[in-house]
């Protein structure tokens, strides 16, 4: 097991998610410092992808801008050298099964795992398809992180056993994006995965507000942000890192 | 021809957010149930022989065949069918199946918009509500479909993201669907995306060669020795192709969208400048950049400006069965106008590209050798993007 396991031990974790290169990479790094030094306990650093179709148009437009500015996986794999010389939070790469798959699965996993990412979420890849994936990623022990969303019912059994790191569950249905109301029973799909196993779960998708944050720290072991801070981002450009350390205080301490 | 998760050789897959995957399971087991019930095969070709006007003629082109004196020419006039194209074939059936599902809504993504076109019209005759998502691009470039569409009930959906063309059509259906999947099913429109999709929109598109071969058996009493199909997506080739692919003598050739080039970044032909992939939903041939990122492709067909293929094509050139050729828009350009004038048939753009080919080769073939052309669809829609390609203005012409 990866170092994934570190993000669960201050409490509930707070994940906070960053596209890399929006709008630059120097303004990513300064931003992950940021939300490490704020109390964040794990942070997805996310690879844009040209046509991200799990994303809201808030990530959306993330994508659209870093890419447009140039980002590229190996400019990606060079900051995550230098953030690993200031930061020892869990990471784990957020992307696309194409940015891992063109790339070379087995080159982009060991790259993954000499520069210190933990793990790798990929949205388009069900526990159908991750056989091709999941045996790279043990050879390097990088954890591949399972999703269960509101409509896995049946599978959530079969996809809690093998999981690792962590679960992300998808609080609702749809993609990314802020939502004012989280209505499905996320306490029923907790208590599912928690029957078959101790990884640890955590609620992303529509969190927004500390409140939110708290609902679900208290139904699992964590909240997932990304389209809140990504906003902040947007607003705010390069002056971002402050402000977004500021926010991930605010998460963090109302989940205590 | 498939295996586990629907499989063609590598290619295929079921690539798509948990949130789908049950849904896509459920269609599956409906397929399998409903394709083997003959209640269901009973309505669907009462649907394609009273409704659609299946079977469509296979037509002796016999001006062309003379004008380019060699193999002789059929057309399969998939342009004769209701809504003016081939993907009436796979909406009647997935709709027909959504029905029996309990589906009360259909979305889709359209290029030409003769898809969009061709779901929204079974949603208005079967009573279901529908919502097309369509580039903005496209809606511009097809105006005319985008009126169809709306005067049929349905809903269309501008789509800004990306290049604003098919890719992001579909993209936009994806993400839609994983909004609301109860009452609603995605009705894709080409052999492409997850598992069961490749699968189901081949069964229902194959009554091209089906009929293909009956009819060439009866004019010509033996099978033909090519047979010709524009390829995007693959829907109108695979369904042209399928009941060949066990007759080895019987060459299948696809014509991707060249653009202005596969020498060119403007171009859509995925077998001939693409390399293997993952994405919407499936492993196969995409135009991409070496860090895997979709490239914009580009054609003068919305219809084939798509950075894929389907599955079981890219399977079909990795075995050799089958043969991707690239077209450029000039040539196709000048096989819309010569199908025109020489047959008075005015084809859909997306099929002249097939017609392009046929024109090279057709000359340096046997007179007692047959090529079989499929039209997938009409013209009228591109007349007016073909006249500003040509740079004729034409009375009507607000531009």
């Amino acid at each position: 097991m990866s170092n994934i396991k570190k993000a669960f031990e201050n409490g509930k974790a707070f994940i906070a998610f960053i596209t890399c290169g929006d709008p630059d990479l120097e303004t990513t790094k300064k931003a992950v410092i940021e939300m490490a030094n704020n109390g964040a306990d794990l942070i997805e650093l996310g690879i844009p992808f040209s046509d991200p179709t799990a994303e809201g148009p808030v990530i959306q437009g993330a994508n659209l801008r870093a890419l447009t500015g140039g980002v590229t996986t190996d400019k990606i794999f060079d900051m995550v050298r230098d953030l690993r010389n200031e930061v020892s939070i869990p990471m784990v790469f957020m992307t696309y099964a194409n940015v891992v798959y063109s790339y070379d699965a087995d080159v982009f996993i060991k790259t993954c795992s000499e520069i210190g990412i933990d793990g790798l979420i990929l949205p388009d890849l069900p526990f159908e398809e991750k056989e091709e994936f999941d045996d790279i990623c043990h050879k390097y022990g990088v954890d591949l992180v399972s999703l269960i969303a509101p409509t896995s019912e049946n599978r959530i059994a079969m996809i809690a056993k093998e999981a690792e790191g962590f679960i992300y569950v998808v609080s609702s249905l749809g993609v990314t994006g802020t939502r004012t109301e989280i209505t499905t029973d996320l306490g029923s799909i907790v208590k599912a995965i928690r029957e078959n196993t101790d990884v640890p779960c955590a609620i992303g998708f529509g969190i927004s507000t500390p409140e939110q944050a708290k609902k679900m720290a208290d139904v699992s072991d964590g909240a997932i942000v990304g389209s809140a801070i990504i906003k902040i981002i947007e607003k705010y450009g390069r002056e971002c890192p402050k402000y977004v350390g500021e926010y991930v205080k605010s998460m963090k301490e109302a989940m205590a | 021809m498939t295996n586990k998760n629907g499989r063609f050789g590598v290619h295929g897959g079921q690539y798509i957010p948990e949130t789908l995957m049950n849904a896509v399971i459920e269609l599956e087991e409906a397929y399998n149930h409903y394709k083997n019930d003959p209640e269901f095969n009973k309505e669907l070709q009462t649907l394609f022989n009273e409704y659609a006007g299946r079977p469509s003629l296979l037509y002796y082109a016999e001006k062309m065949t003379k004008d380019l004196g060699g193999a002789k020419i059929y057309l399969k006039r998939e342009d004769l069918n209701h809504t003016g194209s081939h993907k009436i074939n796979n909406v009647l059936g997935q709709a027909l199946l959504a029905k029996k599902m309990g589906k009360t809504r259909l979305i889709a993504e359209t290029g030409a918009g003769q898809h969009g076109v061709a779901t929204a019209t079974a949603a208005a005759l079967m009573g279901m509500e529908c919502v097309v998502f369509m580039g903005e691009e496209d809606t511009k470039r097809q105006a005319l479909n985008v009126y169809r569409m709306e005067l049929l009930g349905a809903k269309v959906v501008p789509v800004k993201t990306g290049t604003a063309t098919l890719k992001d059509a579909v993209s936009e259906a994806m993400r839609e669907w994983t909004n609301r999947i109860s009452d609603t099913h995605y009705c894709l429109g080409s052999v492409m995306g997850p598992h069961p999709f490749p699968t189901i929109v081949r069964d229902f598109q194959a009554v091209i060669s089906k009929e293909i071969k009956e009819q060439i058996l009866e004019k010509e009493g033996r099978l033909p020795d090519a047979v010709i199909a524009c390829v995007g997506g693959g829907s109108n080739a695979i369904g042209s192709f399928y009941n060949f692919i066990g007759d080895e003598s019987v060459k299948l050739i696809g014509c991707e969208a060249a653009g202005r080039g596969i020498d060119t970044f403007e171009t859509a032909a995925t077998i001939n400048t693409g390399r293997l992939g993952i994405f919407h939903g499936m492993k196969s041939y995409f135009c991409q950049d070496k860090y895997g990122q979709i490239a914009p492709v580009y054609s003068i067909s919305a219809g084939l400006d798509y950075p894929g293929i389907g599955p079981e094509h890219a399977n079909l050139h990795d075995t050799g069965r089958a043969q991707y050729v690239p077209v450029t828009d000039d040539e196709a350009v000048e096989a819309f106008e010569y199908l025109s004038r020489t047959e008075g048939i005015i084809p859909a753009i997306e099929s002249a590209h097939a017609v392009a080919h046929a024109m090279k080769i057709a000359p340096k073939m046997d007179k007692d050798e047959i090529i079989v052309i499929t039209i997938s669809g009409r013209g009228d829609k591109d007349c007016a993007a073909i006249a500003r390609y040509k740079g004729v203005t034409y009375v009507g012409e607000d531009e």
